[in-house]
């Protein structure tokens, strides 16, 4: 017989036994730890999907940070851009304005200069005139300067009757205030007589006249009364010169290789 | 000559006697508890771990894997009988390269009594997941003529382990022990690596028969929807 069923009996509660023993020495410690390190694991890896779904929500955070940042340093730079412009703008404005201040400013100082120049001119030629003129009669009809004005004056005195000057004269005749002849230079004894002579003969003022130097004029004479006057100077001349000067000074300058301009002075007549 | 291990008496008193095939399962089982708790009493539950512990783990996770590519639900529940089934007839076959052993699988009383754990497992798996009522009335499936037939096949097939699996053993230590009589060099070793090939093939063949009887005896009933994870759950319970 090949079975012996002690045997079978006993192998089979062997085998249960093993079954128990592999149990609780094998396949239980072993499946837990399999199950703690897959548990394990796998709380590592949500763990890592934590971390990486923080990661990516931080990035994307980053991200529209960065763009705000970027769309509020290009709206600072086109404010800072326009407000540049505009300062600019404004400067420029001030500048220019400033420019044009100035140059009136110049210009004012520039016509200033010229008016000074013109009346230094005026006077610088009246003197010239007036000595050339004395030295010339001096020279040519060997009588002196002073005579020959006052013998001009006398003649336009009596001329001045018919003109219309006239009335002029009458207020000198009738006014109480005193009459005073006025001259650059001082009378001599001749020339006041025939000055003295004419007013009363051929004028009748009766009214002696006094004589009074004007250090201010460079040459000719006038008889004044209460405000009124009537005289004969040589500035008449000078006016007309500096008349043509002014024309020549406000003349755009030639060009180079051109006639220089000419002062053409226009001398008064003498009935005028 | 002994044709089987049970004719070695060592001690007998009365009815109760120790024969080799006792003693040396009880040899098998000291070496596999003792191993088995020497490895696992300082498991390592982290990423680093020892090489006997990998080893225990490929083996446990290969039964498992096995036992759920055979088409068990719930795998972990069947571990403890099928792997206990594996891991005995392989480390008796594997300790054929011992001088002096007589494997336990090479007596018909330790294989009937497989067997008859196998014949006892299979309905009580089969109730457990199904229910005695469905479970019974699976014999009389599709026709009740058919109820004979299933009980002859229950115990045929039965038969059919206790003797393929003492047959294969038998005949592997058979052989070897004729041959060392008439060969002793080099043909010997050759037939033992055979034998040993062989020992690991019925190990296989003789789990995974009864994986396969189990796995019939549950599918009865169709799983329903939501077993699978009542299934684990109760597998972590093993």
């Amino acid at each position: 017989m090949l079975i012996d069923w002690f045997t079978v009996v006993a192998q089979l509660l062997n085998f249960l036994i093993l079954v128990w023993l592999l149990k609780r020495f094998l396949y239980q410690p072993v499946l837990d730890a399999i199950d703690a390190r897959e548990h394990r694991i796998a709380k590592e890896l949500a763990q890592a999907d934590a971390t990486r779904n923080a990661a990516q929500a931080e990035q994307t955070h980053f991200r529209e940070q960065q763009a705000a940042l970027d769309a509020q340093r290009e709206a600072l730079l086109a404010t800072a851009t326009a407000e540049a412009d505009a300062e600019g703008k404004r400067l420029i404005e001030a500048a220019r304005q400033r420019a044009t201040e100035l140059e009136a400013h110049q210009t004012q100082r520039l016509a200033t200069q010229a008016t000074a120049l013109r009346q230094a001119l005026a006077e610088r030629t009246q003197h010239e005139v007036f000595a050339v003129c004395r030295k010339a009669l001096g020279d040519l009809a060997d009588a002196g300067l002073e005579s020959r004005m006052v013998a001009t004056f006398v003649r336009r005195l009596q001329a001045a009757r018919a003109t219309d000057e006239a009335a002029l004269l009458a207020g000198f005749k009738t006014s109480v205030a005193p009459l005073v002849v006025r001259s650059a230079f001082a009378l001599s004894d001749a020339d006041r007589a025939a000055v003295q002579a004419a007013l009363k003969d051929d004028l009748g003022i009766a009214q002696a006249p006094q004589f009074e130097i004007a250090s201010d004029r460079v040459a000719g004479i006038e008889i004044a009364s209460a405000g009124q006057a009537l005289g004969w100077s040589i500035a008449d001349y000078l006016d007309a010169l500096q008349a043509s000067v002014t024309e020549l000074l406000a003349a755009p300058a030639p060009p180079a290789g051109e006639a220089k301009p000419s002062i053409k002075l226009k001398v008064p007549t003498d009935a005028g | 000559m002994h044709l089987s291990p049970d004719d070695i008496i060592l001690w007998q008193f009365g009815l109760f006697k120790i024969n080799a095939t006792i003693a040396f399962t009880w040899a098998l089982m000291a070496v596999l508890t003792v191993g088995a708790w020497a490895i696992t009493r300082r498991l390592s539950r982290g990423l680093a771990r020892s090489r006997w512990q990998n080893l225990l783990e490929i083996i446990v996770t290969g039964i498992e894997t096995q036992i759920a590519d055979i088409g068990l639900v719930a795998p972990r529940k069947y571990v403890g009988f099928l792997g206990t089934l594996f891991l005995f007839v392989a480390t008796a076959s594997l300790f054929t390269i011992v001088p002096g052993y007589e494997p336990p699988t090479g007596s018909l009383s330790t294989t009937t009594a497989l067997a008859l754990a196998v014949f006892v497992a299979v309905p009580m798996f089969g109730i457990a997941e199904c229910g005695l009522r469905d479970y019974l009335a699976a014999y009389v499936k599709p026709t009740v003529i058919m109820l004979p037939f299933n009980i002859i096949s229950e115990l045929s097939r039965t038969l059919a382990l206790a003797a393929r699996l003492f047959g294969n053993m038998m005949s592997g230590t058979m052989i070897l022990a004729i041959l060392l009589t008439i060969t002793p060099f080099i043909f010997p070793i050759v037939l033992s690596a055979l034998g040993l090939l062989t020992g690991m093939v019925q190990a296989y063949i003789f789990s995974v028969l009864a994986a396969v009887y189990i796995a019939a005896a549950t599918r009865i009933r169709p799983p329903v929807p939501g077993g699978a994870a009542a299934d684990t759950a109760s597998a972590n319970t093993l």
